[in-house]
């Protein structure tokens, strides 16, 4: 925490406030028809994407998952671009044709949300490999959910950044549930032990308190630039929405989006955080509050009116030269 | 009988079959759902709610939720498979036989051969297939020709509920693995079905319309395009015959053959990417074995030969439709030397 500056600070709680928002008003616009196909909500999550993004620098990538908004903005990703991106906009991030669950940014090193759960670790290990192979000096980022850290690929990928001792560091989101499914009963023995198996260090952090977040990363972060391989950070974190929009989610426990929402929610206690400590003040974060409201705003307005893919995109982009 | 939908038609052939033959379980992400969590078991039935109701009946001793490792419980489903069970594995999208592809078509596929004749293998894969409800490149494919390719799987496409029933059925009691598509957008079709269970052979096609003017051979969503297609077309006097051959691993050729031998004009509606799908497999059989027969090219109805787009405008544009179909229908019956 000590390391932040002010201005670090100021981009964190912006940037969780900005996925917040943007989560929530993309819910409203899905239950609302504008939105077509899968979306999964990041929110309550927030904590993680930004306190591991926030230690990252542009050169350095990321792997996302099919809940990838969140990852996408707290690498950078124009927020704009992704809202038409997810309307299926022509001038969306990816032209319209990957949406939601697809949404990448090669330039901002944002590899991709990804459609298939497990897709992302083993990216990851190539582009650790490919800063290893071309002495970058950067480092690369698997964020996983608790489904995603049974996948066979994932499994594979911790001990390939092991032997390989890549600069990797894999982010296991554990929000509880894959789907309907609880971590609790899907996941043998545990994440950090799974780390320590594979011989590279491991830690469980409260993943809606930023700073813990922050630190973690930070510190795996360092290990991998300093070329002492692998790591893993297993964060318990809060879904406030369903496992994708449209679910009734009556899987969940009497009261148990309220009591996450009261008890568990990264902004608050980034808040409270920040202004009990004098590192910022009520006002300054309201005024971020205001500006985060109206860029949203702006981004749904845009995307509304932004024309759809011509005909012709349809053949474009599957191939570099045919 | 009574006016089932596709999905309810899926639930009712497993049902029974489980009722029928304890060996008979199902398994699958969120089969039954809310495994572990604290609010209410069987929440989802499966991610579009074809399992439900199962569990409640089954007990979760057949009704297995899964990690999200494909590999190992698709796997499972064969190694149980050849040691004495009956297994409904849930692959959710048949875009995710990445992750599982091994377990399919190199081990369940080869026993038999290899073992020199000695194993069964009695699994069924269901898994959902198509374009249509904008989930874009990794959600949307119809990949069944991969598997049509392997000898040794067998590959069912139903195309309306009451042959997604009798052809589950049969899956089920065949002793080779199965590989079951459901295409997404024919869950909520409905028509009548029988109550009683039923079984439709392989290798059979339905011949859904009869003409003599020109063949239509359609899989699986495209068979109900193509018959209004036929429909609208006999109006104006073309009479084509339309083919749903059910399966593609056994291919019913014989049925094929014999309507372009009357009519010597054959269209092939596939909506898989158009290389080496089953529209190409199709055409290549006909050309070999009618060529003498043929009055026109054969005309292949597919999608082209792009991931599948997610912006709905990309995506209505991407997936054969009627006005596709209608247009090579004509193109063949108006062609002239
Ligand atoms: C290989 C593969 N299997 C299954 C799915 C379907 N699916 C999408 S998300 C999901 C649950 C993922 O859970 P988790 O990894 O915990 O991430 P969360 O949704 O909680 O963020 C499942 C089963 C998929 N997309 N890919
Ligand atoms: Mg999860």
């Amino acid at each position: 925490m000590l390391q932040l500056s002010r201005d670090q600070l100021i981009l964190a709680y912006t940037r969780m406030r900005t996925i917040r928002v943007f989560e929530e008003r993309v819910h409203a616009e899905f239950g609302g028809g504008a939105i077509p196909g899968f979306v999964h909500l990041y929110a309550g999550e927030e904590a993680s994407a930004v306190g591991v993004c926030l230690n990252l620098e542009m050169k350095d990538k990321i792997a996302s998952t099919h809940r990838g908004h969140g990852h996408c903005i707290a690498k950078g990703c124009d927020v704009k671009a992704m809202m038409k991106e997810i309307y299926g906009r022509r001038d969306g991030l990816c032209g319209g044709k990957g949406g939601s669950m697809h949404i990448a940014d090669l330039s901002k090193g944002m590899m991709g949300a990804n459609g298939i759960v497990g897709g992302g670790p083993p990216l990851v290990c190539g582009a650790a490999l490919a800063a290893k192979t071309l002495k970058t000096g950067a480092v690369a980022v698997a964020f996983v959910g608790d489904g995603g850290s049974n996948q066979g690929t994932t499994l594979e990928s911790y001990n390939l950044a092991r032997v390989w001792n890549l600069p990797a560091i894999f982010v296991v989101e554990d929000n509880g549930y894959a789907e309907t499914t609880a971590s609790a009963w899907s996941v043998g023995g545990s994440q950090v032990k799974r780390a320590e198996a594979f011989g590279m260090p491991g830690v469980t952090v409260e993943g809606e308190d930023f700073f813990a977040v922050s630190d973690a990363a930070e510190e795996a972060i360092r290990r991998a630039r300093d070329g002492n391989g692998p790591s893993l950070i297993h964060l318990t974190l809060p879904r406030y929405f369903g496992h994708f929009e449209g679910d009734a989610m009556t899987y969940r426990g009497e009261g148990e989006i309220d009591s996450l929402r009261r008890d568990r929610d990264c902004l608050k206690g980034f808040r409270t955080r920040v202004t009990e400590t004098g590192l910022l003040e009520e006002g300054q974060l309201d005024g971020i509050d205001g500006e985060v409201a109206a860029l949203i705003d702006e981004a749904v307005e845009e995307a509304r009116r932004a024309p759809p893919p011509r005909r012709d995109d349809l053949l474009t982009d599957v191939y570099v030269s045919y | 009988m009574s006016k089932k939908s596709f999905r309810a038609a899926v639930n009712e052939a497993l049902a029974q079959e489980m009722r029928r033959d304890p060996t008979v379980i199902v398994m699958g992400e969120d089969n039954a759902g809310g495994m572990g969590a604290p609010g209410a078991d069987d929440a989802w039935g499966g991610v579009l709610g074809v399992t439900k109701g199962l569990m409640p009946e089954f007990g979760r001793e057949r009704v297995l939720d899964t990690p999200i490792s494909e590999s190992a419980f698709i796997g499972a489903a064969v190694g149980a498979a050849a040691c004495g069970l009956r297994p409904v594995a849930e692959l959710m999208f048949v875009d995710f036989l990445g992750v599982c592809f091994d377990q399919i078509f190199n081990q369940a596929a080869k026993f038999r051969y290899m073992f020199g004749g000695k194993a069964t293998t009695p699994v069924v894969i269901r898994t959902m297939y198509g374009a249509g409800l904008r989930a874009a490149s990794q959600h949307s494919q119809c990949l069944y020709p991969i598997f049509t390719h392997i000898p040794g799987l067998k590959v069912v496409i139903p195309s309306s509920p009451y042959e997604a029933k009798g052809l589950l059925i049969e899956a089920i009691r065949d002793d080779d693995p199965v590989i079951f598509f459901e295409h997404k957008l024919l869950y909520d079709e409905e028509e009548e079905v029988p109550d009683e269970p039923y079984r439709i052979p392989f290798g059979e096609a339905n011949v859904t319309r009869e003409g003599g003017d020109v063949t239509i051979v359609a899989l699986g969503r495209m068979v109900k395009l193509a018959g209004e297609v036929a429909d609208k077309l006999l109006k104006e006097g073309i009479a084509a015959t339309v083919i749903d051959p059910r399966t593609t691993s056994p291919l019913d050729t014989a049925s094929i053959l014999d309507s372009v031998r009357e009519t010597g004009r054959l269209v092939v509606v596939d909506e898989a990417s158009p290389r080496c799908n089953l529209a190409t497999d199709i055409a290549a059989f006909a050309t070999e074995n009618a060529f003498g027969a043929l009055k026109a090219p054969i005309r292949m109805v597919s999608p082209p030969h792009t991931p599948v787009p997610f912006a709905p405008e990309l995506e209505d544009l991407y997936m054969p439709g009627a006005k596709e179909i209608e247009a090579a229908v004509r193109a063949v019956a108006d062609y002239a030397h």
